[in-house]
């Protein structure tokens, strides 16, 4: 439990750093193996962005991290989630639900369905103070109204007693995000934070996120398909497909020189504001069944740049450049192509 | 494609789809032996536009806009309150039941979620081929099984895999699939509605060309609804952005995404994150205060007066109407309309 004050002495390694994770789904149809050796780190006042479509294994990697993954049916068979240093993985129960909340906390995608409709938004924050910190109600209270305000809620204290349904849906997002911040947690992870709100009200979070990192210092995973999000305020990127690591670098070589086929295929395909683009270039087929996976590297079936050896032999994570990271026996070639 | 943009440019033939004034009100209700009607829910709130053959009209606008009411109008789903819909030249909103079945194989529809919009319990087959069963006067029965195939062909499924069911797809197959239906009719009319929105990123692309080679193929023309802007500017030749209801500002894509004039386009624009790094440091922003405002009481004047930046007085007493105001070459609907490149911050 020393882990809980969140400074432990004279650790210098990283924040947080998951290391060669390993998911896996035990349903009836197989094994799903969601989540393939997949490695990262996030330090204080650091956004990482991990960018992937549906079924990547992002969402997965997420709950590993907060250890709110239902086992079974899934069963983590390797690798580590070090906070501070210490293996989450290890932990006991209680020892972990003592970091969460205070050294990691996590925001979802649909605010209204993580918070419960029966109690107030107010009851529902104070929840925090008074289970972590042993707060009686009144104070409980105050603070929860303060995290309002700080979340910029209007009128926040006679909003303070009412129930999530009453608020809208870029409101409700701000309740979660003042319950994720409420113990002054060391990571925050943002799994799809505005994925369910209009563009208008999703600047404005991306706005709220950004000033509360750059008051409190936390480190930021966010997790994300919308490359436009993860450009604005990302510092660096993990891609992901089919629940492995596919690209790790810095956001600017990311979008300005991708060193995997899939990174450059997404950037090709997505349309743009500022101009009016003719035929779209597509990724061609389909991300895999994960139940069977393609032999070889995952992304072969759709890749371009392709060649015999793609289909048998899975490519490690290979050094591009410092502190970046390509899975394509062919990054070079990808490096140089310039045909958009 | 550069082809949309002689055609918003070039002496238009007559338009296929005529919309004037056109209202969708719901009313608000209590009791239920003595109802009295407390207000009403303005979900559409006086829309008027054309559509010419092989056009492609974009609508955007954000949850609560009244875009798929208008979309259900459209086709036929929902009754308007008041205005009219002309196919052809012909007002759809007063056609008894034999004529609207009639008209519907004209105007078709793409929705937005593969997974509800299918039935499950029917193959691809079946759904296909569902039109010809409803409408039997259009083809004889034993072509059915040949036009589905080519329909599916035409879509880019495999014509084997007729006797498949939804499930067996993916999502980006399934709006294939959802699609093939919409054409079974050759309809000149296809009201897409968010059709890509439920879709990877990877897959959205593909769908979208698509539906381009679709429109070029068979001379279709669209309207298009999307809350994304990006997409909307890719595929559309003309846009309008809608807000509590109605149109704010219409337009050619250059028209409204270099020189937006309302102050709602320019927040929507300016809001939508750009897919590059590069610059993101000295790009400025337009955040609007608070959210869309119930279409049950909409602000009196100007709706969007609430989260306008440039509200006066004048904005709360009288209603801006959507003109071409000095300065611009495209209808706005505000009272100090002003042009500028929101892109560019």
């Amino acid at each position: 439990m020393t882990l809980q004050n969140g400074d432990s002495g004279d650790y210098s390694g990283p924040l947080l750093e998951v290391e060669h994770l390993e998911v896996e789904f035990h349903t009836r149809a197989g094994i799903v193996k969601a989540v393939n050796d997949v490695s990262f780190t996030v330090d204080s006042r650091e956004t990482l962005a991990v960018l992937g479509e549906s079924g990547s294994g992002k969402s997965v990697t997420a709950q590993t991290i907060m250890g709110i993954l239902d086992m079974p049916p899934a069963v983590i068979t390797g690798g580590a989630v070090r906070f501070r240093g210490t293996d989450l993985l290890t932990l006991s129960e209680p020892q972990r639900r003592a970091i969460r909340g205070q050294g990691i906390s996590i925001i979802f995608q649909d605010a209204l369905s993580a918070l419960n409709p029966v109690f107030s938004v107010g009851w529902q924050i104070a929840e925090m103070f008074r289970v972590h910190r042993g707060m009686s109600r009144k104070d409980a209270r105050k603070r929860a109204i303060e995290l309002m305000e700080r979340v910029h809620i209007p009128a926040a204290a006679q909003r303070v007693d009412d129930f999530p349904h009453q608020f809208s849906g870029g409101m409700r997002q701000r309740i979660m995000i003042a319950m994720a911040i409420a113990l002054d947690p060391d990571v925050l992870i943002a799994d799809e934070p505005t994925t369910a709100l209009d563009v208008t009200v999703q600047a404005q979070i991306m706005e709220l996120l950004g000033e509360i990192q750059r008051d409190s210092g936390m480190g930021m995973i966010l997790i994300t398909h919308d490359l436009g999000v993860v450009a604005d305020i990302a510092d660096r990127t993990t891609v992901m497909y089919a629940g492995r690591v596919m690209e790790q670098a810095g956001v600017f070589e990311t979008y300005q020189a991708p060193a995997h086929p899939y990174t450059k295929g997404l950037l090709d395909s997505i349309p743009r504001l500022d101009q009016k683009g003719g035929v779209l270039h597509t990724i061609t087929g389909t991300p895999p069944d994960l139940l069977d996976t393609p032999s070889g590297c995952v992304f072969h079936p759709r890749c371009r740049f392709r060649k015999d050896d793609c289909l048998t032999q899975a490519p490690p994570l290979y050094e591009v450049g410092e502190g970046r990271t390509s899975a394509c026996h062919y990054y070079p070639e990808v490096l140089d192509d310039a045909g958009r | 494609m550069t082809q949309g943009d002689d055609r918003a440019t070039r002496p238009q033939a007559e338009p296929i789809l005529e919309v004037r004034d056109l209202v969708k009100h719901y009313p608000l209700t209590q009791g239920v032996v003595f109802r009295r009607e407390l207000g009403a829910v303005q979900a559409v709130d006086g829309v008027s536009f054309d559509l010419h053959p092989g056009e492609t009209l974009g609508v955007v606008g954000e949850s609560g806009s009244g875009k798929s009411t208008l979309a259900k109008m459209l086709i036929g789903l929902e009754r308007p309150t008041s205005g009219s819909i002309k196919v052809h030249g012909k007002d759809i909103t007063s056609l008894n039941r034999r004529e609207s079945k009639r008209m519907r194989r004209d105007i078709q529809m793409i929705f937005q979620d593969p997974y509800t919009s299918l039935n499950p319990r029917m193959t691809v087959g079946d759904i296909v081929r569902e039109p010809f069963a409803i409408h039997s006067d259009v083809l004889p029965s034993d072509q059915h099984r040949g036009r589905v195939q080519e329909l599916l062909d035409v879509v880019g499924l495999n014509p084997d895999h007729i006797n498949r069911y939804p499930h067996q797809f993916s999502g980006g197959q399934r709006q294939r699939i959802g699609i093939a239906r919409a054409l079974a009719l050759r309809p000149s009319i296809l009201v897409c509605d968010e059709p890509v929105s439920a879709l990877d990123v990877s897959i959205q692309a593909q769908v979208i060309n698509l539906l381009e080679e679709l429109q070029s193929e068979f001379g279709l023309a669209y309207v298009f609804i999307a809350h994304d802007l990006s997409v909307v500017r890719h595929i559309s030749a003309r846009v309008a952005v809608m807000y509590l209801g109605r149109f704010v500002e219409k337009g050619s894509d250059t028209e409204i995404y270099e020189h937006a004039s309302h102050p709602y386009t320019q927040a929507l624009i300016s809001a939508v994150p750009n897919p590059t790094p590069v610059g993101r440091e000295s790009r400025q922003r337009i955040f609007l205060s608070g959210d869309i405002p119930s279409p049950a009481d909409p602000p009196s004047g100007c709706r969007f007066r609430t989260r306008c930046w440039k509200a006066e007085d004048l904005c709360r007493s009288q209603d801006p109407e959507l003109v071409t105001r000095p300065g611009s070459t495209h209808p706005s609907a505000c009272h100090f309309a002003e042009e500028r490149n929101a892109l560019s911050g």
